[in-house]
């Protein structure tokens, strides 16, 4: 009876909900793809440069590893954000092609300007890099957005850089950025696409809304 | 897009077509068909489902793939009348079958009483246009009850001392609880408040054809993949649809109601994908295009007849906007929360819902949350300390301890209406079809800001209480961007201060009715969406009774 009931009630959903049953139902099947299609991904021949020459890339290479050093744990340099970038500036932004175009130039003569006789930014020290770099930071450190929503008028070559480099960090590693999932292993987020509590450490033993009320309601009591 | 759909075409004379498919359209579009009517649902945005709705947070939060586009729709914002707007993205709204409840945080509060009958219990206000609805919490009860069984809502009845009354518990247990939902309850009980389990529109159990929530930790601002996110485009358009008498006709921009002679909408003239105009026909026209666009599309469609913009003869379409007050106080605990696993918000409290003007200096009232609405990228531009610097070790450093140990408390207030608050057109920018661009007029009510800052030192004292190693605000500012759009086309008794009727129709054209966020009269106290849907199935059914009694056929 139950069964017939629940049957009718699947059949009247009709095809659009159908699908969406299959979704759920086989979600874990659909992680194994996706995380299938992800080792296809990265097992192909190494990525080339559509965007940037390859002296370009080394630049900017070079400054995305002071936006995000490597250290102990991977930078923007493992995470291979260069490449991100360079993706992006063909497909998803184009219109800031124009931003790094004139840039970097920009910067490198600036580079010449702080330190003369050298004119590329990959060759000086990091310290001369971070030196190169706080001067064209000029925004006030509290100035920062709430969201992730770069201004129509982020024309700010490094503003630009920085935000890119952020982004091909962080992103989900199935859409083209964070190599090897290096950003979300610095800042600790399992690579899942499903979780189960308890999540972390303060849901653990959490003995449900009821019983918590109770238990504080005693203790309230004692006191 | 289910095979069952009919394809009307623009000469036959449906009987609605609706305008928008969000929270307010996906229901309306679901009840109107089921009651054996015949309707056309016309969405500017694209129709997307599940397999369409991923985790890259470039596409979605900087190329707005779900939501209205600022290239295509620019906007230009000002404080008051006398300024001169400047171009600046004033909103965000969603832009797809299903509407802002795509991508939205899914917290579902009711109003309580108050909000309806606010006006008379503190009368006036000085420099706000607060007024009394013209139905009550009573009224629209037992539609709230219908949003929670039919389009799917988790909590726990009886768990709020302040909630107003219900007449049945949830349809399913709420979702379980986050490590911020555990450490923000304890500390409120500590400090003598009453927090309780957020009622969430999203699912604990699994629908026919729709999933139970698998905690992905992508739900502020994505589509669910798994439809446990309880938005019209899975609760409400896929039950329109199997009735096979509403068509949902996706990329349709819809730029003019058009008006025979006799002052009756005869239908909505729209461009397509490939910017053709069409007019589709209709025995009547219900608006549900958001607290923007519904008084723009007014303003658009005037006419010999209503000079000002359709059905403006009060002077009020666009008017009296509210975008709801509040902010976040965001503190870092020593041991990983991990609250970027799962959906946002798991605890509320609405202690401060009501609170004794008199006393505290100022009106409103709010509730607050603990959440975490952060993605890895968003949270690297919005989630660290501010005086972190913004790139380097220590802002690597920052990221790589802070993401797993952050948690927020959101603070949701009132917005008084303000009559100057408003959506008009831009008498210079257009959109990229041509048409006035959205203006947007606000400054807030200083109260709301006192308000926010008020509620901000209750979340600071809920980080103290709870052991917060660190912890930040800012003090409350005027807003100039909105995503909680309400007030432009109030509801109201008397045609001189208001533009819809307790039924939804507009005082000048009884074949056009209004239902959205612009209907609402007061703002409530921060969670709209539930009023909507509430209000949407409301609207159907009175809707459905002046068809019956031969109303909308003149």
């Amino acid at each position: 009876m139950e069964a017939s009931v629940s049957r009718r009630r699947f059949l009247a959903q009709g095809a659009g909900g159908l699908s969406a049953v299959w979704v759920s139902a086989h979600w874990p099947a659909l992680l194994a793809a996706a995380t299938h299609a992800r080792h296809a991904a990265q097992s192909a021949a190494p990525a080339k440069f559509e965007f940037f020459a390859a002296e370009e890339a080394k630049e900017i290479d070079a400054i995305t590893s002071r936006i995000i050093p490597s250290d102990e744990t991977p930078g923007a340099h493992e995470a291979g954000v260069v490449y991100f970038i360079d993706r992006g500036l063909t497909t998803f932004d184009v219109d800031n092609q124009k931003t790094y175009r004139e840039g970097l130039p920009e910067l490198q003569a600036r580079v010449t300007e702080m330190f003369p006789g050298t004119s590329k930014f990959s060759a000086l020290t990091p310290e001369q890099q971070d030196e190169v770099l706080h001067s064209f930071d000029e925004q006030s450190p509290h100035g920062r957005q709430r969201r992730f929503r770069p201004s129509q008028g982020a024309q700010n070559f490094f503003e630009t850089l920085r935000q890119h480099t952020i982004a091909g960090f962080l992103i989900d590693p199935d859409y083209g950025g964070n190599g090897d999932g290096a950003g979300w292993k610095v800042i600790g987020r399992a690579r899942e696409y499903m979780f189960q509590p308890p999540f972390g450490y303060y849901d653990k033993g959490y003995p449900g809304w009821e019983l918590a009320a109770k238990e504080e309601m005693k203790e309230a009591e004692k006191k | 897009m289910t095979a069952d759909q009919p394809k009307y075409k623009t000469s036959d004379e449906v009987d609605f077509v609706i305008v928008g498919s969000g929270a307010a359209g996906g229901v309306l579009a679901k009840e109107l068909s089921t009651n054996g009517f015949r309707v056309v649902v016309l969405e500017q945005g694209p129709y997307l489902t599940e397999a369409d709705f991923t985790h890259n947070e470039i596409e979605i939060l900087a190329l707005d793939k779900l939501t209205n586009h600022p290239k295509l729709q620019p906007t230009t914002v000002r404080k008051t009348p006398d300024e001169k707007a400047r171009p600046q993205r004033a909103l965000v709204y969603g832009r797809c079958v299903g509407g802002t409840s795509v991508h939205f945080t899914a917290n579902f509060w009711r109003f309580h009483e108050i909000d309806f009958i606010e006006g008379r219990k503190v009368g006036s206000v000085p420099g706000s246009t607060l007024v009394d609805w013209p139905i009550t919490y009573a009224d629209l009860e037992p539609y709230y009850t219908k949003v929670e069984w039919e389009i799917g809502v988790s909590g726990l009845a009886g768990a709020s001392p302040f909630d107003p009354p219900r007449s049945k518990p949830y349809p399913m247990p709420p979702l379980p609880v986050k490590s911020s939902g555990v450490l923000f309850e304890r500390a409120a009980r500590k400090l003598g408040w009453h927090p309780f389990p957020a009622p969430m529109a999203i699912l604990s159990q699994s629908r026919p054809g729709r999933g139970a929530c698998v905690q992905c930790g992508f739900c502020l601002g994505f589509g669910c993949e798994v439809g446990a996110k309880s938005s019209s485009l899975v609760a409400a358009i896929r039950v329109a649809e199997r009735t096979g008498r509403c068509e949902i006709r996706p990329n349709s921009y819809v730029h003019r109601i058009e008006l025979n002679s006799n002052g009756r909408a005869v239908g909505a003239l729209y461009f397509d994908e490939k910017r053709n105009t069409h007019l589709q026909r209709a025995k009547a026209v219900v608006v549900c295009a958001n607290g923007a666009e519904t008084p723009r599309l007014l303003l658009l469609s005037a006419n010999k007849q209503f000079p000002d913009g359709l059905a403006n003869s009060s002077g009020l379409v666009g008017k009296n906007l509210m975008f709801n007050s509040g902010g976040t106080v965001t503190g870092v605990y020593e041991q990983p929360l991990n609250d970027y696993k799962g959906y946002c918000v798991s605890r509320v409290l609405h202690d401060f819902y009501e609170l004794d003007h008199e006393k505290v200096g100022f009106h409103g009232g709010g509730g607050l949350d603990a959440r975490y609405d952060f993605t890895p990228i968003s949270f690297a531009f919005g989630g660290i300390p501010p005086e972190t610097p913004r790139w380097g070790k220590e802002f690597k450093a920052a990221l790589a301890h802070n993401f797993t140990r952050t948690m927020e408390i959101f603070c949701h207030g009132t917005s008084l209406p303000v009559e100057n608050n408003s959506f008009s057109l831009d008498p210079n920018l257009k959109d990229a079809w041509g048409l006035p661009a959205l203006r947007l007029t606000y400054k807030d009510h200083p109260d709301d800001l006192k308000l926010s800052n008020w509620l901000f030192e209750r979340a600071q004292a809920i980080h103290e209480a709870a052991g917060a190693v660190k912890k930040w605000s800012f003090p409350a500012q005027e807003q100039q961007f909105g995503v909680h759009l309400l007030g432009t086309c109030r509801m109201g008794n008397d045609a001189k201060s208001s533009v819809i009727n307790p039924d939804h129709r507009t005082h000048d054209v009884k074949n056009l009715f209004l239902c959205d966020g612009s209907s609402l009269v007061t703002s409530g106290r921060g969670q709209p969406t539930m009023t909507i849907m509430a209000l949407a199935f409301r609207a159907a059914d009175r809707i459905t009774g002046l068809a019956k009694h031969g109303e909308l056929t003149a």
